[in-house]
């Protein structure tokens, strides 16, 4: 009798373990040193075991910050891979941005101030978004839902030295990019924004061949037919309508989609969009406020004097600015790109 | 003199440590609110730099202590284009407070399921500006909503806005130096009653618009309210709808099917008492195919019109309009219908009976103003009345 009950008990400790493990659920730490993504010192942002630096094609732009990312799979599990949206995940996998300034753009080595650290968890019940702030000594960064706004100084690319105001956003407002058909998801990690190389120590590799050789990824046949996505600032990855669809993909169509939260406008920037009205040509604004400025159309083809669009995108008033966060600065270079495709008219 | 100024200093300094200790602290509560739960705002004024936010929450209750007793103020804002955004909801309540000078709109809710606003005020403290934000309090996406008691005043398009929303009250409130008081926009199921609206450029509307996901709005009562002096000069950026509505205008129905105004007082406002018009009238290009531009099932009775003897407005494409094409002088009749004509749809169903002073004019604008008519036999009818909004009980 004594011996079943201890079987039993191993048999169930057994089931528990394993249950634990493919569950691979993550638990949200009030630090960020304590999740253990990071070897050494915290600040340098060395990935341990497992956690896997990745690059964008076309990132968001957030007010001229510089941005790390890592992924972190639960062990042994895929991402799911497929050629139009973000892949599918396993639970338990983290999505890990670092967010911060260059003290001199110019000068790397002259150091770095870290912000902020978002976490972007999926779990039990779906997508969480786990923003921490980092300490000004650069020794942790702590758990905070609420957001708040600080003045950053630092030196640009064109060495003039800068001070601005950073508002890190709180948790809703995560959400308020991060939903899309009222649902929680990433908005990076999808084919046409991870097929491109990555620098790393051991040499250029393209990502999505290096996620696959690493069993990081299932379901990708054959890399030659993903979509790639253009680099917004490189001229050799693409011309001007696919790189201006590009930046405005990432910067704009997470909400501005069919199923994302500025559909009540009917302008839908995503890169999938094919409707001239709805991409704004000659469209005239819906409840924009005084975001129309005294302007008639989203876009007028061939002037972009004209259009709301690159009006938005030129202001810092809060009522005005698009997009509505992460945008304490004007974006000089993705306006530019924006005029000159406005101008050119090859939508 | 020194001492007195670094005492200033310490003290300015230490509130807006403070307040930026009670931003973080109220925005926390917001994030950690549970289901159920009321987030008390105690008395005073507030200074934030950011919207405040509440999401995905389910019968959360935001009380102030009163509504000109919990200020929160928005001027210093640099980020949000709201005061408050409450998003992907259930059963939420407002109440007992003021939102001040936003950069952007008042209060904002979207795909919210039971919104209610119940004595808050959503205000631009400057007045009537084109720099202020678009609108005071603005459900949109939502279903069940009761704005009840409230205020909005200053917005540059509408004071209080419902867009693509479904089953609505605004009943008690009061709308005043806003380009538009209160606005009906692609929504179903909205009555309107027991409000004052004045002092706007137009005092209620009723629109539907082009090229939105909730396509068109409809079953909407305008009844009781006393809508009057809506002379404001029109503040609305250019590129708005609103930003066409002739300074002067009571009530206005653009594009909206089934409608019914009955048993206002619509007075003093110099260009029209209530018009009924298709989209064509604003001049912008429809793009949108499956869109109906044309108003009809409208009933307009039992209203009460009163205007002094003035002309219209000349401002605007509309003034222009009113002074070259239509030539009415002082005496310029209380109900306007664009007369352009659905070729699809002959008989419209705009009825216009018993009202008190009742007096008309059909514009014939789909044909250059040519055959403009006082003639309202065509008009003398009687519509079903449109059934009560109800909202359903939450849980």
């Amino acid at each position: 009798m004594k011996k079943r009950i201890v079987i039993l008990c191993i048999g169930l400790l057994i089931v528990s373990f394993f249950s634990f493990r493919s569950n691979g659920s993550v638990e949200r730490k009030d630090t960020l040193s304590a999740y253990g993504f990071f070897n050494g010192v915290l600040a340098k942002l060395e990935p341990a075991e497992g956690v896997v630096l990745y690059n964008l094609n076309t990132p968001l732009f957030s007010n001229y910050t510089e941005k790390l990312r890592f992924i972190k799979l639960p062990e042994g599990m895929q991402a799911v891979y497929n050629d139009s949206s973000v892949f599918t995940f396993p639970i338990g996998t983290v999505l890990i941005k670092n967010f911060y300034y260059p003290n001199d753009f110019r000068k790397p080595e002259k150091g770095r101030r870290i912000l902020e650290t978002r976490l972007l968890v999926n779990t039990e019940g779906g997508w969480e978004a786990w923003p921490y702030l980092w300490n000004d000594e650069q020794t942790e960064a702590f758990y905070d839902p609420a957001g708040e706004t600080k003045t950053i100084t630092y030196i640009d690319k064109a060495g003039k030295r800068i001070t601005t105001p950073y508002a890190i956003p709180n948790k809703n407002q995560c959400k308020g990019c991060h939903i899309k058909d009222k649902i929680m998801v990433p908005i990076g990690p999808s084919a046409r924004q991870l097929n491109g190389d990555l620098q790393s120590a051991s040499g250029k590799q393209n990502q999505l061949t290096y996620w696959k050789e690493k069993g990081m990824l299932t379901a990708l046949n054959d890399i030659h037919t993903s979509p790639k996505m253009a680099v917004w600032d490189d001229a050799a990855t693409g011309n001007v309508n696919d790189r201006a669809r590009a930046y405005l993909d990432s910067n704009c169509g997470h909400c501005h989609s069919k199923l994302g939260p500025a559909n009540t406008s009917g302008l839908f920037l995503d890169i999938h969009e094919k409707d001239p009205a709805h991409l704004g040509i000659n469209k005239s604004p819906v409840a924009a406020g005084r975001g129309a400025g005294d302007l008639q159309f989203d876009i007028v083809p061939g002037q972009p004097q004209h259009s709301i669009l690159v009006f938005r995108m030129k202001a810092l008033d809060p009522a005005i600015a698009m997009p509505e966060i992460g945008r304490e600065q004007v974006h000089k270079e993705g306006v530019a790109l924006i005029e000159e495709w406005i101008r050119k008219n090859t939508f | 003199m020194r001492i007195i100024c670094i005492t200033l200093i310490c003290f300015s300094t230490l509130t807006l440590w403070a307040q930026k200790d009670i931003q973080k602290k109220i925005q926390t509560q917001l994030i950690e609110a549970t289901d159920g739960s009321t987030v008390e705002l105690p008395e005073g004024i507030f200074q934030f730099d950011a919207s405040l936010s509440l999401d995905g929450k389910r019968n959360v209750t935001i009380k102030g202590a009163g509504e000109n007793k919990t200020i929160l103020n928005f001027k210093r804002q640099i980020s949000g284009a709201e005061g408050i955004k409450i998003t992907n909801a259930f059963n939420i309540t407002v109440q007992d407070l003021t939102v001040q000078d936003t950069k952007g709109d008042g209060i904002k809710t979207q795909l919210v399921e039971g919104i209610t606003f119940k004595n808050v005020k959503a205000e631009w403290t400057n007045g009537g500006q084109k720099d202020n934000g678009g609108y005071g309090l603005y459900p949109v996406q939502c279903t069940n909503v009761l704005i009840d008691g409230c205020s909005a005043v200053g917005a540059s398009d509408a004071g209080i806005y419902v867009g693509q929303s479904k089953h609505i009250i605004v009943r008690n409130s009061k709308a005043y130096n806003n380009v538009a008081g209160i606005e009906i926009e692609n929504s179903w199921y909205a009555d309107v009653y027991d409000n004052e609206a004045y002092d706007n450029t137009g005092g209620i509307l009723v629109f539907d618009l082009p090229d939105l996901i909730q396509k068109e709005g409809g079953y909407v009562r305008v009844f009781k309210n006393n809508i009057h002096d809506n002379n404001h000069i029109n503040f609305a950026p250019k590129g708005n709808t609103v930003g066409k509505v002739p300074q002067g205008t009571g009530v206005m129905i653009l594009a909206t099917r089934h409608v019914e105004v009955f048993e206002n007082k619509i007075v003093n406002n110099i260009s029209i008492g209530t018009a009924i018009a298709s989209y064509f009238i604003t001049e912008n290009p429809i793009n949108d195919t499956s869109y109906h531009p044309y108003p009809s099932d409208i009933f307009i009775h039992n209203n009460y019109y009163e205007r002094p003897h003035v002309k219209t407005t000349s401002k605007g494409r509309m003034g222009k309009m009113f002074r070259f094409k239509l030539h009415m002088g002082k005496n310029v009749p209380h109900i306007l219908f664009d007369g352009i004509e659905n070729p699809n749809m002959k008989d419209r169903n705009i009825c216009i009976k018993n009202n008190q002073n009742q007096s008309f004019i059909n514009i014939d604008a789909g044909n250059k103003f040519k055959n403009r008519s006082n003639d309202l036999k065509a008009f003398d009818c009687e519509q079903q009345p449109i059934k009560a909004v109800e909202l359903s009980a939450s849980e």
